[in-house]
């Protein structure tokens, strides 16, 4: 059974055909990784399908979807005075739920307690980008949409947030949308890709999407990307 | 003859009453500089200017033509934005400048300057009352709604995912906003009243670490204001609008003088 249905999918802005003709099916409980060069529409792609941006085509979630969204690196000012515990317990009243929903969602992430006290715009990248996902899973979501959320971390804290979103996914049996331009984490985490480029798009299981001939249509230049084996 | 509330409340009345209108300007404040509207509030507050101007020549109170321009104008920048998606704070600005130009058509001298720096005199009781009722509106609609405007302020996308109707949000927001210019406009004037908005809020922002302290320390500071200015203002024998204004102004210029911590 589908999670998503996406038929024919077209997003128009500014007079500029930002994506046009995509389609695809996504199983439930599965991950898709969305690639494409910079300016290829996955930021507006995610956008459509939670619905802030206008679109045409279809774009039809399973009865039951709950989502829960992590956008791009937000431009937080430092002095927003607004710390962890302001923001996750506006999302707690707004979603209703447990007490131990909280507890349960730092858990996941892996973010300790004391951290929340900090201003928002004060918490390092890492901190932050595990607070969104915290912020997410306090809704209780089935569908998890990811916008790099890796972006701006140093290497081991993107592996530890791979890990995370991985973890999630498995044990929860969320459905994962992620927009990632690490083909390494694509090719290990995710079971379908969807590939933007200039001339439309590609969408298949990693080993048939990831091929040196995909990529070079999808990037327009040769990538030095090699499939690695692993038992 | 209407009822004043010098009959029936002296001062006191008054006193509550400005109190309540502080601790509105104070929480819709704190979310407007939150939300980098700082620049937005006083432009905002001229929309009301072609009010007064239409009610003046119509001989009804000037405060309910303002308080229908102001909130019509809140529609009006909210539509706009949502059209063209151009920044609140142009909209506004283009809004404010139109406004303005209209107002100092219908409006004159001493007219003018009662709508800009507050009109002397005791309130009627409808004003009384579209007081106490406006500024319970406001202080009602921040504390039930804080929760979706902490999340709408971070991200229009998150807050959308988080159940949170951003375009409704948007709207009570930027009428809340004109409902509290208004609020201030017999006391203050419409000069001065974006003043009381921000000035609290932008000191509280240098010292919160949190949303609760800034709104206290925000509320705080607008009530603290408006009680010293008024005050002095009657020790003086002159509008408390410019002493309340004038106040808040030095708080903010000695909040410098402390270093924020990061």
């Amino acid at each position: 059974m589908n999670a998503l249905a996406v038929q024919d999918l077209g997003v128009r802005l500014r007079g500029t055909d930002v994506l046009r003709g995509v389609s695809f099916d996504l199983p439930r409980a599965s991950c898709l990784a969305v690639i494409g060069p910079n300016g290829a529409g996955k930021t507006v792609l995610l956008r459509a399908l939670i619905g802030a941006v206008p679109y045409t085509g279809r774009v039809t979630w399973a009865a039951d979807t709950v989502l829960g969204y992590v956008p791009q690196k937000l431009d937080i000012e430092r002095d927003l005075p607004l710390n962890g515990h302001d923001f996750l317990r506006a999302k707690a009243a707004l979603a209703g739920g447990p007490d131990t929903l909280r507890a349960e969602a730092l858990r996941s992430v892996g973010l300790p307690e004391e951290v929340l006290s900090t201003p928002i715009g004060n918490m390092s990248g890492g901190q932050f980008q595990r607070l969104l996902i915290a912020f997410a899973l306090l809704g209780r979501p089935n569908v998890l949409l990811l916008d790099e959320p890796a972006a701006g971390i140093d290497a081991p804290g993107q592996a530890q947030l791979n890990e995370v979103i991985r973890s999630l996914q498995e044990t929860r049996a969320m459905t994962v949308l992620l927009v990632s331009h690490d083909l390494s984490v694509v090719y290990r985490y995710a079971d379908h890709v969807l590939c933007l480029g200039p001339r439309g798009a590609c969408f298949g299981p990693p080993r048939s999407a990831l091929t040196p001939e995909t990529l070079y249509e999808v990037y327009g230049q040769p990538l030095g990307f090699h499939v690695h084996d692993h038992p | 003859m209407s009822t004043t509330i010098h009959e029936w409340a002296p001062q006191l009345g008054a006193l509550a009453l400005s109190a309540l209108m502080a601790v509105a300007a104070g929480l819709i404040g704190s979310f407007a500089v939150m939300r980098r509207l700082v620049l937005a509030a006083d432009p905002m507050s001229h929309i009301a200017l072609p009010g007064i101007g239409i009610a003046l020549i119509l001989r009804f109170n000037p405060l309910w033509g303002a308080l229908a321009l102001l909130l019509l104008g809140a529609v009006l920048i909210w539509g706009v934005e949502r059209r063209t998606r151009i920044a609140t704070e142009a909209v506004i600005g283009v809004t404010f400048a139109v406004a303005l130009a209209v107002g100092s058509t219908m409006t004159s001298g001493e007219e003018l300057i009662d709508a800009l720096l507050g009109a002397p005199g005791t309130l009627t009781l409808p004003e009384a009352v579209f007081g106490v009722v406006g500024a319970l509106i406001v202080i009602g609609f921040v504390l039930r709604q804080r929760n979706a405007l902490v999340v709408r302020l971070v991200s229009p996308e998150i807050a959308l995912t988080s159940n949170v109707d951003v375009a409704r949000l948007d709207l009570y927001f930027l009428l809340a906003f004109a409902l509290t210019i208004g609020l201030g406009l017999r006391f203050l004037g419409v000069l001065l009243m974006g003043s009381l908005i921000i000035i609290p809020a932008a000191i509280a922002r240098r010292f919160a670490r949190g949303l609760s302290t800034m709104l206290t320390i925000s509320v705080v500071l607008a009530v603290a204001s408006t009680a010293a200015g008024t005050y002095v203002a009657s020790l003086a024998g002159r509008p408390s609008g410019p002493f309340i204004v004038m106040v808040a102004g030095g708080l903010f210029f000695l909040s410098l003088l402390r270093r924020r911590e990061t």
